[in-house]
């Protein structure tokens, strides 16, 4: 065994349904043995660290183009990682989810070159529609870094969606499946955002909890996934045409979490008496 | 076909020449550098394409056909010289193509037009414009002459005009940006950086060029091999050890300590990947690559040995 590989993990993405040259790598640098790598460490935060549980699996579809949208919950991309591990971990065959990450770390030494060794690459419009096209699983947050920058109040609720995901589904028609992550705010409680220190890291800003730095704490996090909506049309429609499809994934999106957080309330109760 | 090639005496040059006599073609080529052992089936003018003893190959020989690869791609050359001879060296080569009767030009241009930045996009596709003449401005006559060459698809109708963008070479020529950078023992990289590379066998690229004068092709077409790997597999397959280096100190040490004299644009090459879709291309004509990383790799082993 290679180092910090675990053999299941391994043997899940061997089982990843995508090509891989004969160094282990795909079209877009995704290479098999770092995702091993990535995997093992994930899984074990997955598993033993945080409590995971996740619901509706089934809707994400098994194989062929699909686009993951939703709400972005806890600061440093715990919620996008923890996604990425449940579509690895959970899903049957797995899924190598493609994320579309920050611009700014593609200029930062090691950023772009772990991302990319994970399979993960800068958010760019043609990159999601050559991931797309290519029948790969994409994972959106609409909110955008607005998103992640929601302080411990606001952690169930959500800001305003883009509307790009949208055009892009439709352009290439893609099913989207709307999801809710619930608990990322109660692992990383945000009160404030430093944008000048952020700066000075290289960072949009950074996330400061009461405990200081923005270390996630082991708390119980929830996936909730639901059926696929799929919209008619070109991606070419006005944008009061575009605005009416957001705001019906957003609405479904703000249905799981409620229910989901209604979930959480009732178990938090529950456990405590 | 009367097949004009200018730039033959290069590496590529010389493999494309000895596949078009195979394929039944009569070459003609110009360079001003000497060809002692061409084959039979090419006549050499030693001539620069900007002078006047080029005009007068056009004017008596009246090819069919011209492959232009006399352009300098490799970037130790003073930068002047190397403006003059790929601008006005490619101006001069499409004003006589259009005055003496030529039916087809190619040019033949580098994946290098899309520049590499954080900001651009994995895989690009011909309609990409070029991103990185601002950090990269030695690459700018480059990039200016594959663009005047483009416009000579509306300026010049009753001519075929074909671009074609070829991603890195290696193989037996031991030749080009890519196989000179592997050259030396070490192969030194930027820290934290990885990019993917995509390259293609020397003889796959004349394979390209001679399809490509076959189906009269018309238009821009990104050309390339098998698909891209991280430069730190290039380096590892190659038979060569790999030396991470900070970026502050890489670019101290460009042209010294036996590192590669690079132009410091040359940085964002070795750090973020320049690759391109080639669907079009083989679509339009058919191409499949022959060689595949290994073959390519063996290739480049034997006819450049890490050295001792």
């Amino acid at each position: 065994m290679a180092w910090l590989i675990d053999d299941e993990i391994m043997d899940r993405v061997e089982r990843l349904e995508i090509d891989f040259n004969r160094y282990g790598v795909d079209a877009y640098g995704a290479s098999k043995k770092d995702m091993a790598r990535a995997g093992t460490v994930m899984a074990w935060l997955y598993r033993k660290y945080f409590d995971v549980s996740v619901h509706g699996i089934e809707h994400v579809p098994k194989r062929g183009r699909g686009m993951l949208v939703g709400n972005h919950s806890g600061g440093l991309a715990l919620d996008a990682t923890i996604v990425s591990a449940s579509m690895m971990l959970e899903a049957d065959p797995p899924r190598l989810v493609n994320a579309m990450a920050d611009k700014f770390i593609e200029r930062v030494p090691f950023g772009s070159m772990i991302l990319s060794r994970i399979g993960q690459l800068t958010g760019l419009p043609q990159h999601a529609v050559r991931l797309l096209n290519d029948e790969r699983l994409l994972m959106v947050f609409p909110e955008g870094h607005h998103g992640t920058a929601k302080l411990y109040g606001d952690r169930n609720s959500l800001v305003r969606f883009g509307t790009g995901f949208v055009r892009l589904a439709l352009k290439t028609r893609t099913p989207i499946v709307p999801f809710a992550f619930i608990g990322g705010g109660e692992a990383i409680p945000t009160i404030a955002n430093l944008e000048k220190v952020g700066k000075f890291l290289g960072l949009p800003y950074l996330p400061v909890t009461p405990y200081g730095p923005p270390l996630p704490r082991p708390v119980a996090l929830e996936i909730y996934y639901s059926e696929p909506m799929v919209f008619e049309g070109t991606g070419n429609e006005e944008d009061r045409v575009i605005q009416g499809y957001v705001g019906k994934v957003r609405d479904r999106i703000a249905g799981l979490i409620e229910r989901g957080v209604r979930i959480r309330k009732g178990r938090g109760e529950a456990s405590q008496s | 076909m009367k097949v004009l090639l200018t730039g033959i005496a290069g590496a590529s040059g010389r493999l494309v020449a000895h596949k078009l006599v195979a394929s039944g073609h009569k070459v003609i080529g110009i360079d001003r550098r000497p060809w002692p052992d061409a084959p039979e089936g090419v006549s050499m003018h030693k001539a620069d394409v900007r002078k006047r003893s080029a005009e007068e190959v056009f004017r008596s020989e009246r090819p069919d056909a011209v492959v232009h690869m006399a352009t300098v791609t490799h970037l130790a050359r003073r930068s002047e010289d190397r403006y003059q001879i790929n601008l006005q060296g490619t101006r001069a080569v499409f004003d006589h193509s259009n005055a003496y009767g030529v039916k087809q030009v190619i040019f033949v241009g580098r994946h290098t037009f899309y520049g590499a930045s954080a900001a651009s996009p994995l895989y690009h596709g011909e309609d990409d414009p070029p991103q990185s003449v601002n950090v990269f401005p030695e690459l700018s006559d480059l990039v200016a002459a594959d663009l005047y060459a483009g416009s000579a698809l509306w300026r010049y109708e009753n001519l075929s005009t074909c671009i074609l963008r070829f991603c890195y070479t290696l193989g037996p020529a031991c030749s080009g940006t890519l196989a000179s950078y592997l050259k030396g023992k070490r192969v030194p990289t930027v820290l934290g950086f990885d990019p993917l590379f995509q390259f293609m066998h020397d003889d796959d690229l004349a394979t390209a060029i001679v399809l490509a004068l076959d189906k009269s092709l018309r238009g821009v077409f990104n050309v390339a091999g098998p698909s891209p790997v991280p430069l730190s597999v290039v380096i590892r397959e190659a038979g060569r050890k790999q030396i991470m280096v900070p970026e502050i100190m890489f670019r101290l040490a460009i042209g010294r300590m036996g590192f590669p004299r690079l132009p410091q644009g040359a940085i964002a090459h070795l750090k973020f990947p320049v690759t391109m879709t080639t669907e079009a291309f083989r679509e339009a004509t058919g191409f499949v690559h022959e060689h595949d990383h290994a073959s390519i790799l063996r290739d480049f082993l034997d006819a450049c040995p890490v050295p001792s």
